[in-house]
């Protein structure tokens, strides 16, 4: 899954911009006219991944639609943060919708483009629906496994942190195994998330054989970029889930957030890879493999496995569940072959 | 506009909200000193002319490059690149072969006829230099380029001083030499051959000079209390090498032993080999106390030639040495055993080091004179007023870098002298260390080109032999640079940050932070590559 032929310059590819490439292989985000399309002055927390992920996605969906796009937003932390009425900071057209129902208002929005388009009182517009996992996996699943039955015409893009953050760090269905939050085991022992519970939506939104299914995380620019990208090129549902790091909610330093996603990536505790109808195509290989607890440690919503007495096998079976994950998706390049 | 109840503010717009408020530290851009340019004992900024070599712009490389060393195809030949030694991607994968970079910009110089810049005005000034070796062909084309009138004066028959008579020409071909001696004559520097100053006083005075630079170089090779027969052919290394310039090269017969550990020592045993001799090396420590460069050793030994370690020469006779065997004692200094042998020898060189001639500066008040050398202020200044010196004269540690470094300081504090002031160097930025840099950034070497890598390495270390960079490996090293502590515009800090709060002014301008937004996350800081932003604690 190559996104663009590596180019042996100082950074490679890896980086955000670099001057020694054609602009038009350069980052969206490189430009000095992105859209912008979650302005500064918007309400998150220092460091939010959600924001970065939401300007980059939405940026490069902007970019491939040609500035002919809407969006529809379940409520949740990039709703709360971005836009308290009569404020916002999005600069694209923007619908609020219900917790649970933004798949279903994206859905009706395409659906009276079309009819606006077969009556010839409109050009084309494409349709975004966002959401935060809360609003993804929990609430909104049922108009979500709808839209993705009915192969409607929309980009649905998750922002994954792991829970509710914005209002108190609950637990959802995203959380991760042995992950401390609000709302798992506020004492004793073992206060984390349990293992076996949760699920995860990218497989579940690859069972509904949609176009074009992807992971991605806020570490990896040029991939989630290609990912919108390609994404914005098909018709049909299509899901793009990113990994976007939280703070607040994870217990980590505000400088850190890339990072964690990296290390996320890096450890194979969350997959970066791409399916189409059903079937994974391509995967983000790792570059720098690392043991989980690169990823737990900076994290408090993990410090309890990091006491005086270490909980070894809790952190043995999420390693085992990381290195599941690479050999399910062939994340390392020796397990590709 | 007329706003609805409650409302205050037009929709479509968060720009009110300073969240820049937030913050109690804050990122600042800073440039940081690349190591590499920390150790160039000229000064170069090499990082500085590797960001033009990398976008192909080898002409603006090669200026910004000859602004402190005017001779980039010497230094890219004869530099020991002690740059390379501390060169942060060597924790990566492999140092960036800075040096075969260099000699690729001086090579394409010279093949397209690139000049140095002309002063843009003249100062009315009158400035002597003594020598044209590195060092003050260095400060001659420092001096001239801040617009005084130079005239080197030389004892020799040619320009280049060490670089002619005591660099072999398998190491430095004198073609290279001679053009990059004459784009500094061509400045409009005038050149006396042949001239000796026997007293520096009267000649600044004949000649009208407002200062001098000293740098004569140290020219007499050491003797050693050998005793020997009339018949043993016995010269010095400086003597023979400075014959092997001449028409008649010296006749040394076939084994031939050179007496000495450094540089010099395997410069003659080089030499004689390539003269068709047998050389052998003669020292009296082992190799790994031996002052040499260990690849200038292991090249030796590459091309067949034999040492002898752990030995001093007591006799010397027609055509044969006595040797004595040392044994290293708890100090580690060689202790002579009472141990003899006998090895035929047709001709003995000692390389045991150089002793400057100051001559010139018999009767000079003010000088102080320590072991063999002239000390000098911090501002390359004598103890004399207007007489400054440096290069192997001063102590220092003696080689070519060093000493066109010593030319470019002396060219400045004499600019600054000579107008009734004091140059200070601008202050030091803190160094860029490994661990300022974020690494994940740098792309690994693509296997295919590895193997290619490995031959750019190897050529660099036998330029002699091997020849330079061609265009495309020579861009390819110079795109390995990692451009520590100096923003390169990947654009890292104005893609992470979440608030939008980094303005890209354009090509070249960098970036600037807009504090109204910037919540201080210091993620900019963290993913900036090569460690040009850092946080700041707001004052509050």
């Amino acid at each position: 899954m190559s996104f663009q032929p590596v180019h042996f310059y100082q950074t490679g590819t890896f980086t955000v911009g670099n001057r020694l490439l054609e602009p038009s292989e350069r980052s969206v985000q490189a430009n000095i006219q992105r859209t912008n399309s979650l302005n500064s002055g918007h309400r998150a927390c220092q460091g939010c991944g959600e924001a970065l992920g939401a300007r980059y996605a939405i940026d490069a969906a902007m970019n491939a639609a040609r500035g002919r796009l809407i969006a529809a937003n379940a409520t949740g932390c990039l709703e709360v943060f971005s836009t308290p009425y009569p404020e916002t900071s999005w600069q694209i057209p923007w619908i609020h919708s219900l917790f649970g129902n933004t798949a279903a208002v994206a859905t009706g929005i395409a659906a009276a483009i079309k009819v606006k388009k077969h009556k010839g009182e409109m050009g084309d517009v494409r349709v975004v629906a966002q959401g935060g996992d809360g609003g993804t996996t929990d609430i909104g699943f049922g108009c979500l496994s709808g839209m993705f039955e009915r192969n409607d015409d929309v980009l649905y893009i998750c922002y994954d942190n792991g829970g509710y953050m914005n209002t108190g760090v609950q637990r959802s269905s995203a959380t991760p195994p042995a992950a401390r939050t609000a709302t798992t085991m506020p004492v004793g022992p073992e206060p984390g998330n349990q293992f076996g519970q949760g699920k995860f939506v990218p497989a579940i939104a690859m069972a509904h054989e949609i176009p074009y299914v992807a992971t991605a995380t806020v570490a990896d620019l040029r991939d989630l970029e290609y990912k919108v990208t390609k994404a914005m090129g098909i018709r049909g549902a299509r899901y793009i889930h990113i990994l976007v790091p939280c703070p607040l909610g994870w217990g980590a330093a505000s400088e850190d957030t890339i990072l964690l996603a990296r290390l996320a990536k890096e450890t194979g505790i969350f997959p970066v890879f791409e399916a189409e109808n059903g079937e994974v195509t391509g995967t983000l290989k790792i570059r720098r493999k690392q043991p989980v607890e690169a990823y737990l440690q900076r994290q408090k919503r993990y410090a309890h496995l990091f006491g005086k007495k270490p909980a070894v096998e809790t952190i043995a079976r999420l390693q085992a569940a990381a290195d599941k994950n690479i050999r399910k998706y062939g994340l390392l390049d020796q397990e590709a072959n | 506009m007329e706003k609805p109840f409650a409302i205050t503010l037009d929709p479509g717009s968060s720009l009110a909200n300073h969240t820049g408020s937030w913050r109690t530290s804050r990122p600042v851009y800073i440039d940081r000193l690349p190591p590499c340019n920390k150790q160039c004992p000229a000064g170069e900024d090499i990082q500085g002319w590797l960001f033009h070599a990398e976008s192909g712009d080898y002409e603006s490389a090669w200026r910004h490059l000859t602004r402190d060393n005017p001779f980039p195809a010497i230094m890219g030949r004869v530099c020991y690149h002690s740059c390379e030694g501390v060169c942060n991607r060597g924790q990566i994968d492999a140092p960036v072969g800075i040096n075969s970079v260099e000699r690729f910009l001086g090579d394409e110089a010279l093949k397209l006829g690139w000049k140095l810049t002309p002063p843009s005005s003249e100062s009315g000034k009158n400035v002597l230099v003594v020598g044209a070796g590195p060092s003050g062909m260095s400060a001659a084309y420092h001096l001239r380029r801040l617009g005084h009138s130079v005239t080197v004066f030389e004892a020799g028959p040619m320009l280049g001083g060490m670089m002619r008579f005591g660099i072999p020409k398998y190491r430095l071909p004198r073609d290279v030499l001679e053009a990059e001696m004459q784009r500094v004559v061509d400045l409009g520097v005038k050149v006396n051959l042949n001239t000796k100053v026997d007293n520096i006083l009267n000649t600044m005075q004949d000649g009208k000079f407002d200062a001098a630079f000293l740098a004569v170089g140290a020219h007499i090779g050491k003797r050693a209390r050998i005793p020997a027969g009339d018949a043993a052919k016995i010269v010095d290394a400086i003597s023979l090498l400075r014959s092997m310039e001449g028409e008649e090269k010296p006749m040394l017969g076939r084994r031939v032993v050179v007496y000495g550990g450094g540089n010099t020592a395997i410069d003659v045993a080089r030499t004689a080999k390539r003269m068709g001799a047998e050389p052998l090396i003669v020292y009296r420590r082992t190799r790994d106390k031996m002052p040499a460069h260990d690849f200038e050793m292991e090249e030796a030994i590459q091309e067949g030639i034999m040492v002898k370690w752990l030995s001093t020469i007591t006799q010397a006779e027609e055509s044969s040495l006595t040797i004595e065997k040392m044994a290293l004692d708890d100090k580690g200094f060689p202790q002579p055993t009472g141990e003899f042998e006998t090895i035929e020898a047709d001709s003995l060189v000692l390389a045991l080091g150089q002793d400057v001639d100051l001559g010139l500066l018999d009767g000079v008040p003010g000088l102080e004179v320590t072991d063999g050398v002239v000390k000098v202020a911090p501002n390359m200044m004598t103890g004399h007023p207007g007489i400054f010196a440096g290069g192997d004269m001063v102590p220092a540690e003696r080689n070519v870098t060093v000493g066109i470094g010593h030319g470019k300081q002396a060219a400045r504090h004499i600019d600054a002298w000579l107008r009734g002031e004091e140059h200070v160097p601008a202050p030091q930025h803190e160094v860029a260390n490994f661990e300022k840099l974020n690494p994940w950034y740098y792309a690994d070497a693509p296997k295919t080109v590895r193997p290619m890598l490995d031959i750019i390495r190897r050529q660099s270390t036998f330029d002699e032999v091997q020849g330079g960079l061609d265009e495309s490996t020579a861009l390819f090293e110079a795109r390995r640079c990692l451009s520590c502590g100096n923003c390169f515009e990947c654009d890292n800090c104005y893609g992470v940050c979440p608030d939008n709060a980094v303005i890209k002014l354009g090509p070249g301008k960098r970036f600037e932070f807009n504090y109204d937004y910037c919540k201080g996350c210091g993620m900019c800081v963290a993913e900036c590559p090569c460690g040009a932003i850092k946080m700041e604690a707001e004052e509050i």
